[in-house]
């Protein structure tokens, strides 16, 4: 037991009250001063430093709203989609509620992609700070699980063919495809049972598991202490402290970080507000117009679109075609040829490099496009777990990166902004194409890193943060 | 920095245009503009008059109460005394009077609940649900090729009956043989009067105007609510951001 601390009977009532919880709950007044009062971190946070707290915020947005939504909707294939007009029309409130969850889950991803673009861009993914990143993908992943799940619950027709076209995909995985997808479904086509086990995911199972990761990521995020835009190390051995020990390129997070968050918390509820208020269905991207009809399992959509945040990886999935197959089979065969003939990699390594080629190729003819479509579309994702191994660059932040490596990140944003317009269009000639060349870019993007980012001339790194007082 | 991510960006809207003109929706005829407004609550009663004397024999709204018409300015008595056809408590949703099984034989299928059928019509690069539906009940026209004896402009070989075809009187539509690309194509002309309606033609694009308006704000009778509180709400967090923008500044001011 702690060391119980007696006050002295003079003391204010407010320290009284929390001198008696203090010996009571140590453990929180610990937790508060450990993440809070004496969390310190960099001084030089720029704009790209608030999408992490606006997440959290989303966050509290969904969870809650999800809360009173569960009150009146009805998971049932034959209520379901009255049960949202229901809540759109007789329950007080009701359609603030669902706005706020329908235009929360958009805001969502907004503030998730600028918050891992920061991490792009700054290099908040090096050592020590692998673990953050990872738990980080992680919840991204969560995410799209949540997301995907929850987009059946209005049983609207894009409510409907989307699930069916997205669970569909898993039975082109060879042997337990078709079994994987029974099981997902729990019928042979989406139905009432998909949306009870759906609905039982996207309220409890995948929540429970986003919380404990969110947790894991701040908590490894406190440990190591965040990066800044110079990716400079405020708490490293060589780093100038105070006489208290304190980094002196650091501020407690509270307050400093706390009045500034609130800061950017308010301006981001204006165009949250402004967006449920004046246009919650953003033009058919947050709510589809064709999801304001009822899910018709004999009526197929002309077609069908994922919801905007989907849509990089759903232009990747259209994008493996089987005429795409031969460049992503030259690909593989470029890549083995390079680890034969151009590394110093031992004899065995080589060979098991030739045999891996050759089983893929073999592979990549034999099983049909659409399967490394999937294949492709997963790997998108799955690829940025691993990019704080991909990254060889000297220098962590973009800032004292050479300048070329600006227009690189630049061409990657059009180059996913490109994928997402176009897996919102209809299948085109041009746009397949177009997100063809996109998907290899991508990928490229991140499998080449090892060898470009080493690439150039890296500008000095200064030994303190850039820091302008206000 | 910024200036790369800007002229990149730029590039990439104007690229993105040029791909956006070869996906125009291609069915139907292109839309007017429905010229309603959901705060003008005359237009609206007078929507909600002709879609309970018209619409709702075939169609349901089953997601709309009767009383909240009180919401456009209707009283409990009112819509007792002139819109309950179908049933006689004014809390009931808007039901169809003929039973669907006999729709379905009639008509080939079930006609669609109307609640929300004004935000399912939209489409991108041709307009709002509003404006389709105001050019749809428009455009009717007499064919005698088609089981109902009328076919439809916005919706070619529409199921549906003109309901309205007493105010607005019989139209034929004109159309003139075209051959395009080696592919013999119908344009549409223009239109004859067969029979006069009860109504004047500006007089019957009135009527539709309001019918659409009601449906437009039946499809979300919370909207104007929502527009109101919007502005008082923004109106807040502009006070609240001049705050917390001057707190971010007075402890910041400290921060060497």
């Amino acid at each position: 037991m702690a060391e119980f601390k007696e006050i002295s009977p003079n003391a204010p009532a407010l320290a009284k009250v929390s001198n008696w919880f203090e010996n009571r709950f140590p453990t929180a007044f610990d937790a508060y001063r450990v993440h809070m009062a004496e969390y310190y971190a960099p001084k030089n946070f720029n704009f790209w430093y608030v999408f992490g707290s606006l997440s959290l915020l989303v966050l509290v947005i969904q969870i809650v709203t999800g809360i009173f939504l569960v009150m009146h909707y009805k998971p049932d294939a034959a209520l379901a989609f009255g049960s949202i007009e229901y809540i759109m029309r007789d329950v007080p409130w009701g359609w603030l509620i669902r706005y706020m969850h329908s235009t929360g889950a958009s805001a969502f991803f907004i503030v998730v992609y600028l918050h891992m673009f920061r991490g792009l861009l700054y290099g908040s993914y090096r050592k020590p700070r692998e673990l953050v990143w990872v738990f980080g993908c992680a919840i991204f992943l969560c995410l799209m699980a949540e997301a995907f799940m929850g987009y059946l619950l209005p049983w609207g027709q894009m409510s409907y063919w989307g699930a069916q076209v997205i669970v569909n995909l898993f039975s082109a995985i060879p042997f337990v495809g078709p079994d994987l997808a029974l099981l997902i479904r729990g019928d042979y086509v989406v139905g009432d049972a998909t949306l009870n086990r759906f609905f039982s995911f996207h309220v409890i199972a995948v929540p429970l598991v986003l919380l404990g990761l969110v947790v894991a990521h701040l908590l490894a995020l406190h440990d190591v202490g965040s990066n800044n835009p110079d990716g400079v190390e405020i708490k490293g051995p060589d780093a100038p402290r105070d006489a208290a020990g304190h980094p002196l390129d650091g501020v407690p997070f509270h307050p400093y970080y706390t009045v500034h968050d609130i800061f950017a918390v308010s301006v981001f509820l204006f165009v949250f507000s402004a967006v449920i208020f004046f246009a919650p269905e953003m033009g058919g991207y947050f709510l589809e117009y064709n999801n304001f009809i009822p899910a018709d399992p004999l009526k197929t959509p002309l077609h069908i679109a994922p919801v905007w945040y989907f849509t990089p990886f759903y232009s990747m999935l259209r994008a493996i075609t089987s005429e795409m197959m031969f460049a992503l089979i030259a690909c593989v065969l470029a890549g083995a040829g390079f680890g034969v003939f151009k590394s110093r990699l031992p004899v065995v390594f080589k060979a098991a490099i030739t045999v891996i080629a050759v089983v893929v190729v073999a592979m990549m003819l034999q099983i049909d496009a659409k399967f490394w479509g999937v294949v492709v579309m997963g790997g998108a994702v799955v690829i940025l777990f691993f990019l704080p191994w991909l990254d060889h660059s000297p220098v962590k932040s973009i800032r004292y990166r050479p300048h070329w490596h600006k227009y690189l990140y630049g061409v990657f944003v059009v180059v996913f902004i490109t994928l997402a317009y176009l897996g919102v269009q209809p299948p085109s000639k041009l746009g397949e194409r177009i997100s063809q060349l996109g998907t290899l870019f991508y990928f490229g993007f991140f499998l080449l890193m090892p060898w470009w980012s080493r690439l150039g001339q890296c500008k000095p790194v200064p030994a303190r943060v850039t820091f302008v007082a206000h | 920095m910024r200036k790369i991510f800007v002229s990149l960006l730029a590039v990439c809207f104007v690229a993105l245009g040029i791909t956006t003109t070869a996906f125009a929706n291609s069915e139907g005829i292109a839309w007017d503009k429905a010229p309603g407004k959901v705060t003008d609550l005359a237009s609206l009663r007078n929507g909600a008059k002709v879609f309970v004397n018209y619409c709702l024999n075939c169609h349901s709204a089953s997601y709309m109460r009767f009383n909240r018409l009180k919401d456009i300015g209707l009283t409990d008595q009112q819509i007792k005394d002139n819109l309950l056809f179908t049933t006689d408590k004014v809390g009931e949703t808007m039901k169809a009077s003929f039973d669907p099984r006999q729709a379905k034989e009639w008509f080939g299928g079930t006609p669609p609940d109307l609640s929300v059928i004004a935000r399912s019509r939209s489409a991108e690069g041709k307009g709002t649900g509003a404006d389709y539906l105001y050019t749809y009940l428009r455009t009717f026209y007499v064919d005698d090729s088609k089981a109902t004896g009328w076919n439809n402009l916005a919706f070619p070989n529409i199921a549906m009956p003109h309901a309205l075809w007493e105010l607005q009187g019989k139209r034929a539509a004109i159309f003139e043989s075209r051959e395009e690309h080696g592919v013999e194509v119908h344009v549409f002309k223009g239109w004859e009067q067969l029979t006069p309606g009860s109504m004047s033609p500006a007089e019957y694009d009135q009527t539709v105007a309001d019918l659409v308006n009601y449906l437009q704000w039946m499809a979300e009778p919370a909207q104007n609510t929502r527009v109101h509180l919007g502005y008082a709400v923004l109106a807040f967090l502009l006070v609240l951001i001049f705050c917390a923008w001057r707190l971010n500044a007075a402890y910041w001011r400290d921060v060497k």
